[in-house]
Order: C-alpha cells, then sequence, then structure tokens
C-alpha cells in the first residue's frame, strides 16, 4: 500500500499530507494512480477553499465534504480547516459544519473543544430555532470533558420560553447520559420538571428521556398521569407512541386487573346492578368487588380515538395497550384497525402478523370474521405467508376448519415448495387439534405422498408420522403405503421417519420391515448420517420382536457401524449392541432392553411457535425477535391490591384556604390566607361526595359507549361538560361553611349583595384579625410597593356594556404558588343586570389558570372585584381567555410586565452576595446607563425599581450601591439586581438569574425607568 | 432509537450511511447482506434481522434497502414506519426516490435526515414543516442561490413546529384558490376457477390537491357515509366530528396529502367488475399444451375498462408459447417464464382473447400446479363501492374556491386462480 507508484516519484507536496492521501487512498480512490494523484490536490484544494473569504466557495467545499462522509468516506483530516467556519453568519454553511462537527467531534477532542464557545453565544441568541440547534450540536459532540457545560445548557434550556428548545433539551438528556451515567440524578431533576411541561410538544420526547434514563422511577409519573392521558390525542405521533408504551407499563403497576370477572359485562352497566340481587347468593360478593379506577378508564378512553392514527406505529402501540390493560371484552375494538394494517407495506404487514399470531392463540375469536384477510396470496413474500398460514391454523376450529382445508389445498399446490411443505404441516396441526378432521387430513396427506414433487412429499411423511403417533391402531396399511414409497423418497429426514414408524410399528407389519431393513443393510454406507442412526434403531427393534429373521442382518448392520465416521452412529452402534446382543459382560440392562427401545411414547405435540411469545409485551422489538432485547422493560403483573389511588391527584391535597379582605385602620387593603384545618369534617365529606360522584358518571359513561358509538359521544361530550357544572355546586356548599366558621369566630359577615358573598374570595369582614400566615407561609416578604396602575381587559364598547380592567395585587397567589394573582374588576356599564359572568374557554396555548367563580348577577352600574391565578411559566407569554356573560363572550388577554412575574424576596446582603455568586457568567446581564437627576438617592430608585418589578429591597451597607431580590413566581429561581452608581450620574445595572430571556427582558425595562426624566 | 442508517442497493453495494449517535462502522450489513443471499427474491429479506449487538430494521422500496441500526428495544414498527416516512419525503423532494437521485441530492439527503431525526429519535417529519427549513430543489432556485448567494436553509423555526396545526404554515397564498379531491379504490379479490368470488375487498383513499389562501376550515360530507367500514385520518381531521356525524371536518394542510383511507369489507357485497374465462391444458406425453385466455367486463356500472394488463407465472416446465391475441400484445419471457398482455381498453361488443399453443419441456411430466393470473385494470370516473362526496363546504375565508372531485377503480391484487 505504501509503496509509492510511478506517479508518486513526481510528486512534491508535503510530506504530512503526503501520509495523508496516501492513507485515505484504499478509501477513496478506485484503482489509478492519475485518480490518486487528483485526489491529493483534492483535499489541498477542499482545505484552500474553506480558508477563502467567499461563503460560496466555502459552501461548496462543505457540501463536496458532507458528500465524502455521505458515502462513508473518511474526511478527518479536514477538521481543522471546517472547524474555523463555526461561527459562520451563512446558516446553510453553518448546518453543514455542524453535522461534520457531530461526525468527527469524537476523533478530534481537542479541536473540537475550539468550538464550544460558539455554541454557548449561540445558546443565548433570541431565534428559538438557533438556540435548538446549538444545544442539539452542543450535547452531540461526544465529548466528556464538556459534560458540565452540557448539564449546564440542559438545564438552561429545559426552562426555556420556546417550547422547542425544551423538547431539545429533552433529547440533549438521553445524550448526557449516554456520554456520562454518572449525571444521572442530576438529569433526573431535569426530566422531573420537563414532565411538568404543559407542552405537547415537550411530553413525547421527555418520555423518551425518561424511558431511557430512569424507567423505573414510575413515581415521577404519578404527578403527571392524567395530563399526558388528556395531552395524549395532540402529542405528535412519535410521541404517542412512546407515551402509550410507557403507559401501559405504568398502568400494569397501578392498577388492579379488570380480568377476574371475565364474563360479566361492565364493572357497573346496568345489567349487574340489576342481577345483582339474585347473584349475590352465588358469588356476586367477589364480582361486585372489582370497579375500575376513573384513571384506568381514563386511558382506555383517551386512547382508543389514536385507533385511526394513520400512522401504523401508533395504531399497533394502541393495540398492545388494549391487549395488555383492558377488560376482555373490550379488546375487540382493536380487531379491525390491525386488519387494516395488513393492506400496508410489506415490512408492516410482518410486524402486525407476528402480533396477530401471538394474540389469536389466546383469543381465536378476536379474528375468526377476518379469516379471509388471512388467505395467502401468489405475490406475498415467504415469511408473510408463512405467518398467515400460522394464524390460519390457529384460527382453525370445527366450523370453519372445512374452508380452511380447502384454502390449503390450493397452497400445497403452490409452486413455492418452501410454503408448500409448511402447509402440510400447518394441516398436521389442524388435524391434531381438532379430532373431527383427523381422519380427512390423513387421507389427504397420504394422497400428497403420490406427490411428483420431492419436498411436499417428504414433508407429508414427516406430519403423518406424527399424526399416526396419536393414534397407531388403525393405519397399519398407510404404514404399507410408505413403505412401498420408500424407495423413491431421497430426503433424508423422510426416510429416517419411515424407519422409525417401521421400527416402532414393526409389531403390525411383520412382513415388511424385515424386507426394508435387507434394503437399507445394502445401501447404508451411502446414507445420510440421521437415515444410519434410525436404520441402527430399526434394526435393534427388530432383533428385539424377530430375532430369527433379522439376527443377522442387525448384526451386519451393526458391524457396518461400528466403523462410521461418524462418531455418533459409532457410539450409538456401541450402546445398541451392549444393549441387545446377550454377552457375559452386559449386566442387568440387557434385561430392559425390550422395555428400554419399545416402551410407549407420547404423541408429540403439534404446537405454535407463537405458543409462548406472550411473554413479551406485544409490538416490541424482543416479541418480534422472541428473545430479549437489551433494554427490554419488563410487564410487570397486576398488582393484587392497587397502590394509593391518591399520588394521582393533581391538586395538592391541601388545607381548605379562605381569602378575606380586612378593613385595617390603614386604608390598604391586606390579604390574607387562613388555614383551615383538616379536622372540618364537613367540607371534606362534601367534595369527597361530589368527586366521587363524578367518577361514577364518567364510569357509567364508558361502560355505555361501548354499546353503540353515537350514544358513547354525546355521553362523552356530557361528561366534558361535567367540571363547570361541578364547580357551581361547590361553593354553595363551601359557602355555607364559611358562614359557620365566621360566625364561630365571631366575625360578621357582610354581604353586600348576594352575588358578592357568592363570590369565595371576596368575603368582605370588618374586624381587624391578628393573624398574619400569608407572610409566614410563603417565605416571601411582602411586596415593596404595589402600584395602582389599572390595564384595560375589557373596554365597555367592545364588552357591549360590560367593562373589566386588571391589575396586579403583587400578593402571593393562593391557589397555588407558582400563579400570579390578577385582580379583574368588573363594572356594569349598562342599564340592565349582567347575569352569569365567568371565564369560558381558555384558548390553545393553555396557561394553567385559576379562574373565579361565576359572578351570577351584576347590577346596573354595580362593580365587583374577583380575583384569578394565573400561571404564566415564567414567561411574558398573554393569557387568552374568553369572559363569557349569559349571552355573549368576548375574548380577552392578559399581557404581564416582566417585572410582575416575580415575588419579593427578603435577604441578607451576605446571603446576597452568596447567592450572586452562584449566578455569574451566562446567568448575567449588565449594562451600563446614565441616570435620569432625580434617581440617584436611595428613595426614588428604590421606587423606581419597585414599580418596574415586584422585587424585595436587600439592606446594603454601602451607599452607592441598592441590591433587590425576588424569585419568578413560576419556577421559584432567584433574580438578583444590583444598580450601582458611578460618579457622573453613571450607573451599572446588574442582574443576576438563571432565567436567560427574564434577565435582559428585566434589565430593558429597569433601563427605561432608571433613565427617564 | 434509531442509530444509523444505510442505504443499500439493488446490487449490495452501501451509496450512503448517516449515523445519529456515534459511528457504527458499515460492517454491521454483513448480516444483512447474508440475509439477502439467503432470501430467494429481494422481498423476502426479513424486515428485523437481530445480530450479536445491534439490530438491523430495513424496509424495501424503490429497489434501495434502508437498514436502519438498532442497539436496544424500539417498536419495530415505530422504525419502520419512520423509515417508509423517509421515502416518502424523498420522493416529494426529489420527485423519485432512486439511487441517482439520492446521490444527486446528497448535500439535501444529510440535511434532511440530520433534521427528522434527533439523537434517533423523530423531531420533524411533517412535510410542510421541512420544506420551510429545508428548501426542495428546483433548477430555478440553484440558479438564483448561485447568483444572490442565498441558501436553501430556512433560518426561522417554522411556524408548524409550534402551532396545534403543525402540518398547515401561515401565510399561504394563491391567485387560484383550488381544492381537487381524488377518490381512488383499489379492489383485491381473489376468484376461483369457475368464477366465484374467494375474498373481495375494497381500499379506498381520498388524496386531496389543496390550494387555498390563508387558513380555510374545509367540511366534506358524504352521501353514504356508512359504506365506509374502517377508516384512518390525517392527523387534520377532527375525530370527534366524524364519531358524532360523519362528516369530516378539517384544516388542510397545503399542497398534496392523504387526507382518508377506508375499508369497504368482505362482508359488503362486492362487485366485480371483469370476469376471466380460461382454458389452459397440458398433455400428458405430450410436448404441447394449449392456452386459451378470455376476459370480459361484469358488473361496470356502465363505464369503460382501461389499461388491463394480465400477467401470469408460467409452470417451469413451459418451454415458449405462441399465442394470438385479438388485441394488445403479449410477451412471453422464457426464463422468468413470465407471461404479460397488455389488452388495452376492454371492448364489451368484441372481448379480447389470447389463444394458441405451449411447447413443453419434452419429456417433462405433466406440471401438477396451475397458474394464478393477476390482472390490473382502471375504471375511470366511478367508484366501485359507490362512495359518493355529497358536498365541500369552505369557513374561515372570505374568496370562492374552485372545487373538483374525480373518482377511479383500480386492480390491487387481483388474482384468478386457475386450478382445477
Amino acid at each position: 500500500n505504501r509503496a509509492p507508484g510511478p506517479a508518486w516519484l513526481g510528486y512534491s507536496s508535503p510530506g504530512s499530507s503526503l501520509s495523508l492521501s496516501l492513507s485515505n487512498r484504499t478509501s477513496l480512490i478506485d484503482s489509478t494512480c492519475s485518480d490518486l494523484f487528483l485526489l491529493s490536490t483534492r483535499n489541498d484544494d477542499l482545505k484552500e477553499m474553506l480558508e477563502s473569504n467567499k461563503d460560496s466557495l466555502k459552501l461548496d467545499a462543505m457540501k463536496r465534504i458532507i458528500a465524502l462522509i455521505a458515502t462513508g468516506k473518511n474526511a478527518s483530516e479536514l477538521f481543522p480547516a471546517v472547524v474555523k467556519n463555526v461561527a459562520s453568519k451563512n446558516i446553510e454553511l453553518k448546518k453543514l459544519v455542524y453535522v461534520y462537527l457531530v461526525r468527527y467531534a469524537e476523533e478530534q477532542q481537542d479541536l473540537a473543544l475550539l468550538s464550544i464557545s460558539t455554541f454557548q453565544r449561540a445558546l443565548k441568541d433570541p431565534n428559538q430555532l438557533i438556540r435548538a440547534s446549538a444545544l442539539r450540536v452542543l450535547s452531540s459532540i461526544r465529548v466528556p470533558i464538556i459534560v458540565p457545560i452540557m448539564m449546564l445548557a440542559i438545564k438552561e434550556a429545559a426552562s426555556d420560553m420556546s417550547p422547542y428548545v425544551r423538547k431539545t433539551s429533552a433529547h440533549a438528556i438521553q445524550k448526557l447520559y449516554s456520554l456520562d451515567p454518572d449525571q444521572k440524578e442530576h438529569l433526573i431533576e431535569v426530566i422531573d420538571k420537563l414532565l411538568k411541561d404543559k407542552s405537547t410538544l415537550v411530553a413525547g420526547s421527555v418520555v423518551m428521556a425518561f424511558e431511557e434514563v430512569c424507567p423505573d422511577r414510575i413515581d415521577l409519573i404519578h404527578k403527571n398521569y392524567r395530563k399526558l392521558c388528556n395531552l395524549l390525542v395532540d402529542v405528535e405521533e412519535w410521541g404517542q407512541v412512546v407515551i402509550i408504551t410507557m403507559l401501559t407499563r405504568y398502568a400494569r403497576t397501578q392498577f388492579t386487573s379488570p380480568w377476574k370477572e371475565d364474563g360479566l359485562f361492565d364493572e357497573n352497566s346496568e345489567t349487574a346492578f340489576y342481577e345483582s340481587d339474585e347473584k349475590k347468593t352465588k358469588n356476586g360478593d367477589e364480582k361486585k368487588s372489582y370497579m375500575m379506577d376513573p384513571d384506568h378508564r381514563l386511558l382506555l378512553r383517551n386512547t382508543k380515538p389514536l385507533l385511526q392514527s394513520r400512522n401504523t406505529a401508533v395504531v399497533v402501540s394502541v393495540a398492545q395497550l388494549y391487549w395488555h390493560l383492558a377488560p376482555k371484552h373490550e379488546v375487540g375494538v382493536i380487531t379491525k384497525s390491525l386488519v387494516r394494517l395488513l393492506r400496508s407495506h410489506r415490512e408492516v404487514q410482518y410486524v402486525v402478523l407476528q402480533n396477530i399470531a401471538t394474540m389469536s392463540i389466546q383469543r381465536k375469536g378476536m379474528f375468526e370474521p377476518y379469516m379471509k384477510s388471512f388467505y395467502v396470496r401468489s405475490t406475498d413474500a415467504t415469511h408473510i405467508k408463512s405467518l398467515k398460514l400460522e394464524i390460519l391454523t390457529s384460527l382453525a376450529n370445527e366450523a370453519n376448519i372445512s374452508t380452511i382445508l380447502r384454502e390449503f389445498q390450493t397452497y400445497v399446490k403452490s409452486q413455492d415448495k418452501q410454503f408448500a411443505a409448511g402447509t402440510i404441516q400447518a394441516i398436521g396441526r389442524c388435524a391434531t387439534n381438532i379430532s373431527e378432521v383427523t381422519d380427512t387430513c390423513l387421507q389427504g396427506l397420504v394422497l400428497l405422498l403420490s406427490n411428483r414433487d420431492e419436498t411436499v412429499v417428504a414433508e407429508s411423511v414427516v406430519v403423518i408420522k406424527k399424526l399416526l403417533q396419536t393414534q397407531p391402531t388403525q393405519h397399519s396399511d398407510i404404514i404399507k403405503h410408505m413403505a412401498k414409497l420408500f424407495d423413491n423418497i431421497a430426503v433424508p429426514m423422510a426416510r429416517a421417519s419411515i424407519l422409525w414408524l417401521m421400527g416402532e410399528y414393526c409389531e403390525r407389519v411383520p412382513q415388511i420391515a424385515p424386507d426394508v431393513l435387507r434394503k437399507m443393510a445394502k445401501s447404508f454406507t451411502s446414507e445420510e448420517d440421521i437415515v444410519k442412526l434410525q436404520t441402527v434403531n430399526l434394526a435393534a427393534k427388530l432383533y428385539l420382536t424377530n430375532s430369527k429373521q433379522t439376527k443377522l442382518l442387525t448384526q451386519y448392520i451393526l458391524n457396518l457401524g461400528k466403523y462410521d465416521q461418524n462418531y455418533d452412529i459409532r457410539d450409538r452402534t456401541r450402546f445398541i449392541r451392549q444393549l441387545i446382543v446377550p454377552n457375559e459382560k452386559s449386566g442387568a440392562l440387557g434385561k430392559y432392553a425390550r422395555r428400554i427401545l419399545l416402551a410407549p411414547k407420547p404423541a408429540p405435540v403439534l404446537e405454535s411457535t407463537y405458543k409462548d411469545r406472550d411473554r413479551y409485551q406485544l409490538g416490541t422489538l424482543s416479541h418480534t425477535i422472541n428473545t430479549k432485547a437489551s433494554g427490554y422493560l419488563e410487564l410487570s403483573d397486576w398488582p393484587a391490591v392497587a397502590p394509593d389511588q391518591s399520588v394521582r391527584n393533581v391538586e395538592v391535597i391541601e388545607p381548605v384556604m379562605i381569602h378575606l379582605y380586612f378593613y385595617y385602620p390603614c386604608p390598604l387593603i391586606t390579604q390574607m390566607k387562613l388555614c383551615v384545618l383538616e379536622s372540618s369534617s364537613e367540607a371534606e365529606s362534601d367534595e369527597e361526595k361530589s368527586s366521587s360522584q363524578s367518577s361514577e358518571e364518567s364510569d357509567k359513561s364508558s361502560s355505555q359507549s361501548e354499546k353503540s358509538s353515537s350514544e358513547s359521544d354525546s355521553e362523552q361530550k356530557k361528561t366534558t361538560k361535567k367540571p363547570p357544572q361541578k364547580k357551581t355546586v361547590k361553593p354553595t356548599a363551601k359557602d355555607r361553611y364559611y358562614n359557620e366558621l365566621f360566625n364561630t369566630y365571631g366575625y360578621t359577615v357582610l354581604s353586600q349583595s348576594k352575588c358578592l358573598s357568592r363570590s369565595l374570595f371576596s368575603l368582605c369582614i370588618l374586624t381587624p384579625c391578628p393573624l398574619s400566615c400569608a407572610a409566614a407561609l410563603l417565605q416571601v416578604s411582602g411586596p415593596a410597593f404595589v402600584p395602582e396602575k389599572r390595564h384595560d381587559l375589557l373596554h365597555r364598547m367592545t364588552g357591549k356594556g360590560l367593562s373589566a380592567q386588571y391589575q396586579f395585587p403583587r400578593q402571593p397567589c393562593l391557589y397555588q404558588p407558582t400563579m400570579v394573582s390578577v385582580q379583574i374588576s368588573l363594572t356594569n356599564t349598562t342599564d340592565h343586570p349582567l347575569e352569569q359572568i365567568h371565564i369560558g374557554d381558555r384558548g390553545p396555548t393553555g396557561l394553567d389558570m385559576h379562574c373565579f367563580n361565576t359572578v351570577e348577577c351584576l347590577l346596573p352600574e354595580a362593580s365587583v372585584t374577583v380575583s384569578l391565578g394565573v400561571d404564566f411559566n415564567d414567561s411574558t407569554q398573554a393569557a387568552n381567555f374568553q369572559l363569557c356573560t349569559k349571552e355573549d363572550q368576548f375574548s380577552v388577554s392578559i399581557q404581564p410586565a416582566v417585572g410582575e412575574l416575580f415575588l419579593p424576596a427578603t435577604m441578607t446582603e451576605q446571603d446576597f452576595r452568596k447567592e450572586q455568586g452562584k449566578l455569574l457568567g451566562m446567568n448575567e446581564s449588565s449594562a451600563t446607563i446614565t441616570m435620569a437627576a432625580e434617581n440617584t438617592t436611595r428613595q426614588p430608585i428604590s421606587r423606581q425599581v419597585a414599580t418596574v418589578a415586584n422585587l424585595g429591597v436587600v439592606p446594603s451597607g454601602q451607599d452607592n450601591i441598592h441590591r433587590f431580590a425576588g424569585k419568578t413566581a413560576s419556577s421559584g429561581a432567584v433574580v438578583l439586581v444590583t444598580v450601582e452608581l458611578r460618579e457622573s450620574s453613571a450607573a451599572l445595572i446588574t442582574i443576576n438569574t438563571e432565567k436567560s430571556v427574564m434577565g435582559p427582558m428585566l434589565l430593558r425595562d429597569l433601563k427605561r425607568a432608571l433613565t427617564r426624566a | 432509537m434509531i442509530h444509523s442508517l444505510f442505504l443499500v442497493n439493488s446490487s449490495g453495494d452501501i451509496f450512503l450511511e448517516k449515523h445519529w449517535k456515534s459511528v457504527v462502522s458499515r460492517s454491521v450489513c454483513d448480516y444483512f447482506f447474508e440475509a439477502q443471499e439467503r432470501a430467494s427474491e429481494p422481498e423476502n429479506v426479513p424486515p428485523v434481522i437481530p445480530t450479536p449487538h445491534h439490530y438491523l430494521i430495513s424496509v424495501l422500496r424503490h429497489r434501495i434497502y434502508f437498514v436502519a441500526v438498532i442497539q436496544s428495544e424500539v417498536p419495530p414498527l415505530f422504525v419502520i414506519e419512520f423509515l417508509h416516512r423517509v421515502v416518502d419525503t424523498f420522493q416529494d423532494y426529489f420527485g423519485v426516490c432512486t439511487e441517482a437521485a439520492i446521490k444527486d441530492n446528497v448535500v439535501v439527503v444529510y440535511e434532511l435526515l440530520e433534521e427528522m431525526l434527533d439523537n434517533g429519535f423523530p423531531l420533524a417529519t411533517e412535510s410542510n414543516i421541512l420544506k420551510e427549513l429545508i428548501k426542495p430543489p428546483t433548477i430555478l432556485r440553484t440558479v438564483v442561490n448561485t447568483i444572490t448567494g442565498s441558501t436553501n436553509v430556512g433560518e426561522q423555526l417554522p411556524t408548524g413546529q409550534l402551532s396545534v396545526v403543525p402540518w398547515r404554515r401561515t401565510g399561504v397564498k394563491y391567485t387560484n384558490n383550488e381544492a381537487y379531491f381524488d377518490v381512488v379504490e383499489e379492489i383485491d379479490a381473489i376468484i376461483d376457477k369457475s368464477g366465484s368470488t374467494i375474498t373481495a375487498e375494497i381500499q379506498g383513499v381520498i388524496d386531496a390537491c389543496v390550494k387555498l389562501t390563508g387558513m380555510p376550515d374545509l367540511t366534506l360530507s358524504f352521501m353514504n357515509p356508512r359504506l365506509l367500514d374502517d377508516v384512518s385520518f390525517h392527523p387534520c381531521v377532527r375525530f370527534k366530528r366524524w364519531e358524532a356525524e360523519r362528516i369530516l371536518s378539517f384544516i388542510p394542510p397545503d399542497g398534496n396529502f392523504r387526507l382518508l383511507s377506508y375499508h369497504v369489507s368482505s362482508q359488503n357485497l362486492v362487485a366485480i367488475p371483469v370476469y376471466v374465462k380460461h382454458n389452459i391444458t397440458f398433455r400428458e406425453g405430450s410436448s404441447q399444451g394449449r392456452f386459451e385466455l378470455t376476459l370480459g367486463p361484469k358488473q361496470t356500472m356502465g363505464k369503460g375498462v382501461e389499461a388491463v394488463l394480465v400477467s401470469s407465472q408460467l409452470p417451469r416446465g413451459v418451454l415458449n408459447t405462441n399465442l394470438n391475441p385479438t388485441q394488445g400484445t403479449y410477451t412471453f419471457d422464457p426464463v422468468t417464464k413470465l407471461l404479460s398482455w397488455d389488452v388495452g381498453k376492454i371492448n364489451p361488443q368484441k372481448l379480447p382473447s389470447l389463444k394458441g399453443s405451449m411447447s413443453l419441456q419434452a419429456g417433462a411430466s405433466k406440471p401438477d400446479e396451475n397458474p394464478t393470473i393477476n390482472i390490473q385494470f382502471k375504471i375511470q370516473q366511478s367508484a366501485l363501492s359507490g362512495l359518493k362526496v355529497n358536498r365541500l363546504d369552505m369557513y374561515g375565508e372570505k374568496y370562492k374556491p374552485f372545487k373538483g372531485i374525480k373518482y377511479m377503480t383500480k386492480a390491487g391484487k387481483f388474482q384468478a386462480l386457475l386450478s382445477n
């Protein structure tokens, strides 16, 4: 390889590039040396192009390099030239460089590190596509040194504003895990966070990460189970497959088996209800004990529509979910969809047929109506044919066997001999399974013995042998017939089978058997091994039963066997000789020779090869290859007792909270929280009642849905409508309860109007209260300043007389700590009362909101203030929803300023510095500004900052440095603001927060506020 | 998930490789080649092949094997479905999916594969999202790009990627607004010697070509929706509406897409549009056989049967044939023993027939099996199941679109058995 050809002698480039091109020679160049010459110049050429100033040249070079990579050729020596272009402005060029980097970074780790800073910068880019692709490449570079950087980037991206970037971060989790499994614990934290994400885009990817990193941490799923079930339909198709597979596993650990009461109609159908009286006497108790968990039902209901998906993988994953989770009588819904998939591509057919084969062994009834779909076509591929045959055999029963056998008859005549042989085996299986047709099948198989094709005959012999064993008494003439055929059959397996039959039933054909042995003695040496073994076998058996005729023949054969080339045959011969020929040395064993050799043998059971496949989860790779694939996750058995169901409740069972407004001596209205202890039994029992009621209802609806599809739809609509109704019921119960509570505490309830008192959280109380648990519960301080500014939510002109304004009270939200509370004041400017003011459809963005309770009636000129909780997810995305009255709906939106998404925090200067130390580098954003003249002292600065953002003031030792601290409402990330005054009214604003998006936005707002005159 | 992808041509060369995780040596394909050698036909290569450290999952399309390398448990259909989606995308981009087309566009192919999978998990498979990220190559664009220096790669995240209707991009504009729907039905049938039907079923699809401005919301209703036994939808179709009202309600993707595929089961009576009369005899001992085949229309609802093509695999013993078609042309390949007869249109007054003799191998015995006959045909302007679209309405946009609907019936796997 290294010997230089004539062309090399004239070549005069530096040694390094010479050796490089030499090492490439084998992979790059076909034959001639002139080509080789061309190539070495080409690589130099590429380098030159990459180093030029023109993007078009660089792009051309990169395209050629990608073409090299695509064909599997080595382009690694261009690494230094390529990596320089990683920061290119041309996006196509950049992408191609990324492709190159990912391919070769592992080999050239040191050089790859040069590009890291570019990605770190790109992670901050305002364009989400660039952020995402930077993260993709950064995490795809398999260089162990950058693990900490990757970790940081993943954490950051997991709380990015863009769901696309968050999706990318979910993918990056798996990459980091495969690079460094030690990061598992940290990664699980990120997974946990992303699992809570409400975007459909993220759901599939994070579940995938979950499956790869921590499939055993089933506890992370509990809280997200219902959300995943409900999102499922809107998730992209690939995510659906992953989520469904995961949920199947989850459900098998969390719910009890629905299979116990097989045969009973439904868990709480009406028939069961009416019949229960009679049945109770017998076994009613145990049957009634099973009640399907509503969450179990939810999963089944929400996956069913996906059977109609165009994606075959989704359909099969739903099918396996039903197979493994649904009550037996409901599994039938998947049949049609699976049969539909048989029209798809050959490869799809293969996998689907395998799954059907496993199912059809356990549940014939499911596929029997579709038997014709499994008829074989001459154009089918061989493995498809044999699978169809397998299924047809499994489906055979007394009623349809004649149709199937007729179909098999045409298959036997097929030109594909391998398939014909398979059909004969299938006939054999049918014959053993269905005793009515055993004789017919046997006759048919005997007819096939006269077939011209050898494979067919041989296979028939083998199958007949097995069939005869099941009922040997009647069939001596078949054995005789086969003995006649013996001379014409050349296939060793068939010959061996006939010999075995002769030996086994030699007493039934006493005339023929010795004659066959005589023939075999003649041809012994030229037979195949398996035939020789059976010949020895036959000889031994005949020697025992008919030694007079066959003694000499046997000895002759044993002598031949003794010197055979195959040690197996020599061994067998020696063993047989010791066993049957009595001599002085042979011990006690000889006496039992007859019992050993001629023992009655059990008939073989002809079984499907798919019999034991059900140990694997259907639809998996392991099921397809029938061995455990690496990474296969076992499907657990149903638990005997269901684990605690309440773990899936998303609303944390927190103490009921009442939100009261007090008239303090000071005009400021303070909000506060009153914790009512769990001992308040009445409220709880009320709640329990209503929730159990609703779950019952939903169960009923699902049971009815099985009866007719149209009915079920209307029923489902009802259940979807349910929640709002439920809400209107609740307050009355609670109201009563609160009134009682207040009476006991001696408060006077001021019910200004009926509607006001109904609105739970607007109860006004005159007496001041010493309790102040709001501050104690949340470790945040009160707001430094509450801006009076109100924003228009709905103008009275567009609202047909209803006007609404909102403001941020800057109070911690009561409903959920992650929410930002918003106060809305509704005013009726019309001359007639407005009824039922409530929040309607919340639009597709789906920010989590806690709605106010319906305002039943708003009199003319009256106004009411209601409060709302919105989880903005730490983004300034607007919350869109519909404000509805009885007659109208108005689309409105609340757009928060970034400063409203914080909660003020108190901390010492020391703590502040410590926190700040942790949030340097990427997490810091700063700007120098010129302060407005009046903003140079402490008071105005604090006021300005507090107006912009809901932050707390941190006491500061220095006069020229002002510090403010807070945390974001949704994720609780720390936000630190420092304003450092410099000489001549310059100031440096520094913001430290891990929220890379919020930091710059806040900075921008502060800059504007502080520079303003 | 998917570790690597190898593209193998019919002569067994790897002509493209792509890795999403660390590089897997192409020697892993040796296991595939082994299986390929064992298989008698290209189709017989098993789709899933286990090897000691990897699993190979392959699909065969356009005489190219797409071999995916898997390292751990994954639903095999997930991979198969994805590979088919890759092929569809290539076809969409390059018009054809051949080795030459892929080699010519290797950079676009690489860019596409890079976007479609991240770490082996599908990222963007929706064609209109991909088209915003990577523009399909056209001659015009290549010229423009060389002059202006602009690129084929989008700089912004496609709008579809984040929206609730990922299949449609925003800002679509057309001067002529049109929506065409093709109802295409394929009939699969096996007919036995006496002409009675063993199985028959109809598979239908509705393919659409929608070029409408803005965000139109369409509803399509049928005269007889109950005919549709089992349906699968494009993700754009609102399932609830279908369940409740049997109406297809959807915001369509831009351009060509398959709206719906359906199945009319064998339980319903399926009308068979053509019949075959035949008489094939081999005489024992003689080296001659007779061959006679006549085709005729049957239950075609007054529409002509066109583009008829008959093919049959004759037994190995047949050396050659000497046949006379009354119309069309016939060929017989003595090596593969494949007889094919391009009939064209069936004239009900003068039925096409093919008669003549076959010469058999001298001394060979009479073949046991009779060949099957595969028939292809087309019937324009009629859907065999009788499915009829009632109306198409558009909401959400102001203009009046041009609407068109076309029906067609084709033979799918239509076989006539000639066995005795």
